[in-house]
């Protein structure tokens, strides 16, 4: 900013910060944002270290130790075949982490690929590809899902293929809306009136600009990659045993309410957590990139 | 109107063609089809009769023609084939579950509409308020927490600890850990009054989720209208809030939130696979998890088929809806 004293004196500025630079002190400012963000990087660090955090193998088990209460050998208890319900609850947290940060990234790539093409060809190509993605956001996603999990399933690459198929949805629509925005600004008119081709200007001009709400997407679609791989692996169809998911630790934690309740606790805890770290995470990351984002 | 009616529908007709294509081969193309399942289950099955069965269940036909019978039955017939878990025709199995997973999901639906909708508007209004951070904080939870956790701490909370009995006056206030009926209660009024017993955790835990969605979606819709040069000439004008409020700005916030609800109506009769698993209600989604679980692809087939069948059907309810209420759509 120029300050321009009376006489026409004109003192120079400091150089203007970068917009990524300002989008990162105002993201420091929010302080919910910060504190999910952080939480979040503790569970990333913790499935990382998982192996050496804990005595135990994640498929060790101690039969004489079955359904056990909580005590100084596993700080979690045991579950009904003897595994420590901690150390399945670290392993557990990289699968689900996995899963999630991998759906979301394919979903992105997807859902950029998808609104790309629409938003940045328009007319028919638009319209043919948005009506597609309209049905596909109708379709109750959970059925469909249950089915295609049967058979690639079970793998982490098979669920991550599934949950993605149906999460790209959100990421296309913005894209779009992004790129239909920029294409009509003075910046893009002008490359195109030098001549630049296709690619350039999207390369060069169009991504960078439509980065910003792309990413907070991403963001709030790891949280739901990770509801889903929950939900299909309590229902069974999704990661399979002894391999521990979050979801599949409550997979039978139902049935054991009466006796031992705190089984059913700790994985979901832990689902809620990190979903709700990351959405407070990309929420605060959508208010400091752009306020006026409308996502 | 008419036009832009009819070209909806020409865009819908290869979208349905390719849908039943998508969702035939999806379980068609399956590794180990029912026959196979019968020689896992009896190895000393003689190659003559595996060949004789396949016949008789048409799964030696090239794909294309399995395709166009099993459309043909399903269209034509509203045939969608024979369950082999429930020995009941998939038609007459799916009619009967949905009615069970409709106690539900319709009950939940208006519950959350009815809390989320005023929520939302004030929420909108009172933007930056201690109550509209706390309501938004609060879809946060009801967003990021898994359903079925969630279902299951509630069956612990009200079923299983309650631990308020120990409270004399409120020890009445005690759930059941899942289920339908009761045994004993089977004619009359007396079926539904025992039901509800049933329904209420259920849909709560139902409600709650559809709650956090719609109130974000309501509260951003209404923000955006306010937002607008007309609502801004309606305050200038000198018109009281709340007559701009109800005369402009609602009416505007609504249009998104009625497609939205039209186009929800699909994942109603989907019935809420998680949560009926959990409290062990005989609905829809329970039925299609079973299936897919014991590999009764008639069944798994069949519901997808209904699902995708409500999905375009309604699709295009949303769009005459939305044409309906905003003019500007007609002329596009």
């Amino acid at each position: 900013m120029a300050v321009i004293a009376e006489r026409g004196l004109v003192v120079k500025s400091p150089p203007s910060e970068g917009y990524w630079r300002i989008a990162w002190g105002r993201l420091k400012r929010h302080r919910v944002a910060m504190v999910g963000g952080g939480i979040v990087g503790v569970f990333i660090l913790i499935a990382i270290f998982a192996g050496s955090l804990t005595p135990y193998a994640f498929d060790q088990i101690d039969l004489y130790k079955r359904k056990a209460a909580p005590s100084l050998a596993h700080p979690l208890g045991t579950d009904e075949l003897g595994h420590d319900v901690l150390t399945r609850l670290l392993y557990a947290g990289r699968i689900s982490l996995t899963v999630g940060f991998s759906a979301a990234a394919a979903a992105v790539l997807l859902g950029t690929l998808v609104g790309g093409i629409a938003g940045f060809h328009g007319g028919w190509k638009d319209n043919a590809l948005m009506r597609f993605t309209d049905i596909m956001f109708s379709i109750p996603d959970l059925p469909i899902l249950i089915i295609i999990a049967r058979y690639l399933g079970g793998s982490v690459l098979g669920i991550v293929l599934v949950i993605s198929a149906f999460a790209w949805m959100g990421v296309a629509r913005l894209v779009r809306g992004e790129l239909l925005k920029l294409r009509q600004q003075d910046f893009a008119e002008a490359a195109r009136a030098i001549g630049a081709s296709d690619t350039r200007i999207l390369a060069r001009h169009l991504v960078p600009n439509a980065l910003a709400p792309v990413i907070v997407s991403a963001t709030l679609t790891v949280g739901g990659a990770i509801l889903t791989e929950a939900g299909l692996s309590f229902l069974g169809i999704g990661i399979q045993p002894p391999t521990p998911s979050w979801g599949n630790m409550l997979q039978n934690a139902q049935d054991f309410i009466w006796t031992t309740p705190w089984l059913a606790v700790w994985p979901g805890v832990m689902i809620f957590l990190t979903v709700l770290c990351f959405n407070f995470f990309g929420d605060g990351l959508r208010d400091a990139l752009d306020p006026r984002l409308k996502i | 109107m008419s036009r832009y009616l009819a070209r909806r529908l020409l865009q819908m007709i290869p979208l349905v063609f390719g849908l039943s294509v998508i969702i035939f081969l999806v379980l068609a193309l399956a590794p180990g089809d029912p026959v196979d399942l019968l020689i896992f289950g009896n190895p000393q099955i003689r190659p003559e009769d595996v060949v004789r069965l396949k016949h008789f269940y048409g799964l030696d036909q090239p794909m294309y023609l399995r395709y166009f019978k099993w459309l043909g039955a399903a269209v034509l017939h509203g045939d969608l084939g024979y369950s082999r878990t429930y020995k009941t025709p998939v038609f007459s199995l799916i009619g009967a579950r949905v009615s069970n997973s409709l106690w539900l999901t319709i009950p939940a639906f208006f519950l959350a509409l009815l809390v989320a909708v005023p929520v939302g508007i004030y929420s909108a209004l009172h933007q930056y308020s201690a109550r509209d951070y706390a309501a938004t904080f609060l879809t946060f939870f009801g967003v990021s927490i898994p359903v079925f956790w969630f279902g299951i701490m509630m069956i612990y909370l009200f079923a299983v600890w309650h631990p308020w009995s120990a409270i004399s006056a409120l020890a009445w206030l005690r759930l059941p850990a899942g289920g339908f009926a009761s045994s004993g209660v089977s004619e009359g009024v007396a079926v539904y009054a025992d039901r509800i017993q049933y329904m209420i955790l259920p849909v709560i835990v139902l409600s709650l989720l559809f709650m956090a969605g719609y109130t974000r979606f309501t509260r951003s819709s209404m923000l955006e209208v306010v937002r607008q040069d007309y609502v801004r000439t309606a305050r200038a004008k000198g018109l009281e809030t709340r007559v701009v409020i109800n005369k402009h700005a609602l009416k505007n916030a609504m249009i998104p939130l009625v497609t939205i609800i039209a186009l929800s109506v699909p994942g109603l009769f989907a019935g809420a696979p998680l949560t009926e698993t959990v409290f062990g209600w005989p609905g829809i989604g329970q039925l299609l998890v079973t299936s897919v679980q014991g590999a009764d692809f008639a069944v798994a087939q069949g519901i997808i088929m209904v699902l995708a069948g409500l999905v375009i059907v309604f699709n295009l309810l949303a769009d005459v809806a939305y044409a309906l209420l905003d003019p500007r759509i007609r002329y596009d």
